[in-house]
């Protein structure tokens, strides 16, 4: 198949960019859409220019590189994909793609389809963890963990971190990403101690890096390529709300 | 020269903990005066940049990736081992022990094992503690599945995201220790050199990817947890970025380099579709719990799956292999599926593929419970065949997928060169010839989290902290080295890409040194890859230029390392004339087509040190002893 592509391309994060025009041609169904860009970069070279810059690693959907906008749609037009697993096979002949960065404040560009989305580790930083040192920790079996619990918690920690979910909200909100993090550990009972300080200092951090607030569009939902759902945004802002007395009480010096 | 991994001696079962005992310790007040560099943050470095810091040293961590949750250890779907006999099937860590020297063909270290085996509970109960949600059953405890290679069930698993949950578990410790400000994470870096001075790693130089830059980064010691070179095959299952550029740079200052020609490829992949592709994805292994894997006993029969009757069907895995069937370890089933593909019974286009059915499974357990075990895995496979697994038998292929060689390691995962540590899949350590399922993400968080925190200690704690900063000229000589080879690189100017040659060099390597090497093969392979090289050094095209972000550069500097490792590799295939594991030479099987080992002439580690391009490298042999496991033919039948 032939297909006509407009690629955002910018240098840097201060210069100017647009919309460059390129041809693919002779695209093989079976590829996957950045094999096809492969092909296009490779061309690109041979005519002397510079490919088109894009991240991508792990090419199975997991790693959370890549990071497209698609026809105006976050890692393009298939549910629960990430760019490297869109097959070519969902266009058709002739079609035209526009392909656009991640665009959020709170991910500055850097070059061409590639973003910076460190503000990510720094609401994992900010308390996206439980604090167990290494080594001194009961047996796996000691604290049963209900098979519910269980499930619930691993629908969350599916999330790959792409970012999807914020490149497709009109806020640019960051809150199905920090919800899944703070339901993962909060529904296991290992995690459950430390529910309302963490809660706290993620959603502080996810304000401080300028992301906006959730207005219930769910086109997080719809663009999440693991399939994380907006329920856990409700959970977070319920947990949030029993978290900001207690943690002022404590400060008080109460206990809790 | 012979050379001594310093194992303990005396009885196996304590000879961990003696160890710990006889180990130099740093005092906890001392300890923040060290500075730890920890290369790559997957399993292993995460792992070991989270403890470390939690212990009070002071640590940089380095990634090429845009996050340290990235590394590809996130992408291990099946599992993880451990010997906990919560099912009460007989498993113990002698077990564990034993069918880890068993299923790495007798190449590995027992002592190095057994440490493996032992802190593999430690490892299950720390991950929980952490919050990794690993399966569970309606009561509330851990859940099991079994692997190939093993007859219990030890596998303990998150889905089909085994390595996802555990890597978010290490970066999430990371993370920690990056706000407790004891870790100082340095992300979109490439290590390009190992600094050595006075004999001693001393720091690294590394390139920012995003500007550019040539940086240096002094430590007390330079721990590297930068993975497996399988790459070396272009197509692999690996992910894009994974290069051996950081170990064979720490080769090429001195640390040798152990078995590279021990590759593990992997049986259940999906095939490859055409000559666009960059890579092979890898459906875990634990499909083979429940799927079944047969072909045609017809020759060159084209009819589809559902048309082929029973009694026309050969499963040649429980054939062949009775006791272990279809969950024969990796090496077996791989070498079985390319028999067949040979003979002319593969299926699919292409004729490079054999049948994982899972009608018999489907009958028996329900559709809906194979989507609970695998359901990721066949919305994968749909993804990129456009075919429904529940609906018609997968087909699959084996793919390069491991590397058991890696840098060389004494019993305290140092190599050679004092100071450098390597961690995971980049030392060569506990895998032998073969690695069974489950047991990388096992390696690589028990030396991050159990091994690392204690054998550092013994070493830093007889040197002076920061003796050698990056204000020695040794940093200023290596900046202008690679800088001299990053203005080489894009001066070329030629006519190829460097994807051209790197599938040039990919093909050399899976036909000639792939899963079956002759020495006439092996002989081809070293005949083309000198010429490749000079080929690449003359006529690649590398565009763009080096101050700022260039990922065509990155690719031809992984490149042009591959292009000098590859020689070592298939020299090293040459050396070892015998079968064993991964390593098959056609010249030594017996009648029925099994790997046969020399146990009198390569019963040893093989480690080369670098002497130069275009010079012979220098083979030194450490002698494997078997003391507690008896050297037998390994036999899965």
């Amino acid at each position: 198949m032939n297909l006509t592509l407009y690629v955002w391309r910018q240098k840097g994060p201060k210069e100017k960019g647009s919309l460059e025009r390129y041809e693919a041609k002779h695209v093989s169904p079976d590829s996957s859409f950045l094999e096809m860009l492969d092909e296009v970069n490779e061309d690109l070279i041979k005519s002397g220019k510079d490919p088109i810059v894009f991240d991508h690693d792990c090419r199975e959907g997991i790693c959370g590189m890549c990071s497209q906008m698609i026809n105006g749609i976050a890692h393009g037009p298939d549910t629960e994909i990430t760019v490297c697993q869109l097959h070519m096979r969902k266009f058709k002949d002739g079609d035209s793609i526009y392909i656009e960065p991640w665009r959020a404040k709170a991910f500055p560009l850097i070059s061409d389809l590639m973003v910076d989305r460190s503000a990510f580790d720094r609401i994992i930083e900010s308390y996206g963890y439980t604090s167990a040192h290494t080594g001194g920790v009961p047996d796996g079996n000691a604290i049963p963990v209900s098979k519910v619990n269980a499930d619930i918690a691993m629908d969350a920690a599916a999330c790959i971190g792409c970012g999807a979910c914020v490149a497709a909200c009109p806020n640019a909100s960051a809150m199905l990403f920090v919800s899944a993090k703070v339901s993962h550990l909060g529904v296991l009972p290992q995690g459950e101690v430390e529910a309302a300080r963490r809660v706290k200092a993620m959603v502080s951090q996810m304000d401080a890096e300028g992301f906006g607030n959730c207005t219930n569009h769910y086109e997080c939902e719809a663009a999440c390529p693991k399939g994380i759902k907006v329920t856990f945004i409700s959970r977070m802002n319920r947990e949030l709300l029993k978290a900001i007395p207690q943690v002022e009480k404590k400060a008080a010096g109460g206990g809790f | 020269m012979i050379l001594d991994g310093k194992c303990p001696t005396g009885p196996i079962e304590t000879s961990w903990d003696r160890h710990r005992f006889e180990m130099k310790l740093v005092n906890p007040a001392n300890k923040r005066k060290f500075k730890v560099l920890v290369v790559g943050t997957g399993l292993a470095g995460g792992a070991a940049a989270a403890t470390l810091g939690e212990l009070g040293y002071n640590v940089e961590a380095f990634c090429y990736q845009d996050s340290a949750r990235r590394a590809h250890s996130i992408a291990a779907q099946g599992g993880i081992n451990a010997a906990k006999n919560y099912p009460n099937d007989g498993d113990s860590i002698y077990r564990l022990f034993y069918d880890t020297i068993k299923g790495g063909d007798f190449r590995a270290r027992e002592a190095d094992v057994w440490r493996l085996a032992q802190v593999s509970n430690n490892i299950i109960d720390q991950c929980v503690a952490q919050g990794v949600p690993f399966a569970r059953d309606y009561a509330g405890y851990l859940d099991n599945r079994s692997f190939g290679g093993a007859q219990v069930s030890r596998t303990f698993y998150a889905r089909g995201q085994t390595g996802q949950q555990l890597l978010l578990g290490a970066y999430q410790a990371l993370c920690r220790q990056v706000q407790a400000g004891s870790v100082k994470l340095h992300t979109r870096r490439e290590m390009l050199d190992l600094v050595v001075v006075d004999g001693e790693a001393k720091g690294i130089t590394c390139r920012n990817l995003v500007t550019g830059q040539i940086e240096s980064y002094w430590g007390d010691a330079v721990v590297l947890c930068t993975g497996g070179y399988v790459n070396v095959f272009y197509l692999s299952t690996n992910a894009m970025g994974c290069s051996v550029t950081a170990a064979w740079r720490s080769a090429k200052k001195g640390a040798y380099f152990a078995n590279p020609c021990y590759t593990q490829i992997h049986p259940t992949c999906i095939p490859q579709s055409g000559d666009h592709q960059s890579k092979l994805t890898l459906m875990s292994e634990s499909l083979r719990n429940d799927g079944r894997c047969w072909v045609p006993k017809k020759q060159g029969d084209e009819r589809a799956a559902h048309q082929i009757p029973e009694d026309e069907r050969d499963y040649y895995l429980e054939r062949k292999y009775p006791s272990f069937g279809n969950l024969a370890p990796r090496d077996i089933a791989s070498r079985a599926a390319k028999e067949q593909c040979d003979d002319n019974r593969g299926v699919g286009p292409g004729k490079r593929g054999v049948f994982l059915d899972f009608a018999d499974s489907i009958k028996r357990l329900g559709e809906d419970k194979i989507r609970e075990r695998y359901g990721n895995l066949f919305d994968m496979y749909e993804k990129i065949t456009d075919e429904n697994g529940y609906k018609q038998p997968m087909r699959i292929y084996p793919a390069p997928h491991y590397s058991m060689g890696g840098l060389w390691v004494d019993y305290n995962c140092m190599s050679n060169v004092p100071g450098l540590f390597v961690l995971g899949e980049a030392n060569f350590s506990v895998h032998g010839a073969n690695r069974l399922g489950a047991s990388a993400l096992m390696q690589g968080l028990a030396d991050g989290y159990f091994v690392i925190p204690n054998t550092i200690a013994n070493y830093l704690a007889r040197i002076t902290p920061g003796k050698v900063k990056d204000d020695h000229p040794e940093f200023k000589r290596s900046r202008e080295e690679i800088q001299g080879q990053m203005d080489k690189l894009l001066s070329i100017k030629g006519k190829k890409t460097v994807s051209e040659l790197n599938r040039e060099l990919g093909k050399v390597m899976w036909n000639n040194a792939g899963m079956a090497r002759s020495e006439q093969s092996l002989k081809e392979a070293i005949k083309r890859i000198p010429e490749l090289r000079e080929e690449f050094w003359n006529n690649v095209n590398v565009t763009g230029v080096s101050g700022s972000t260039n990922q065509q550069l990155e690719n031809a500097w992984r490149l042009a390392d591959f292009l000098e490792f590859a020689e070592l590799f298939v020299k090293d295939a040459l050396h070892r004339e015998e079968s064993c594991g991964g390593h098959f030479r056609v010249e030594h099987q017996t009648e029925d087509g099994e790997a046969m080992r020399d146990d009198e002439n390569f019963c040893y580690v093989g480690a080369w040190e670098f002497k130069g391009i275009d010079k012979e490298p220098e083979l030194h042999k450490e002698p494997l002893k078997f003391e507690n496991v008896e050297l037998a033919v390994r036999s899965y039948k």
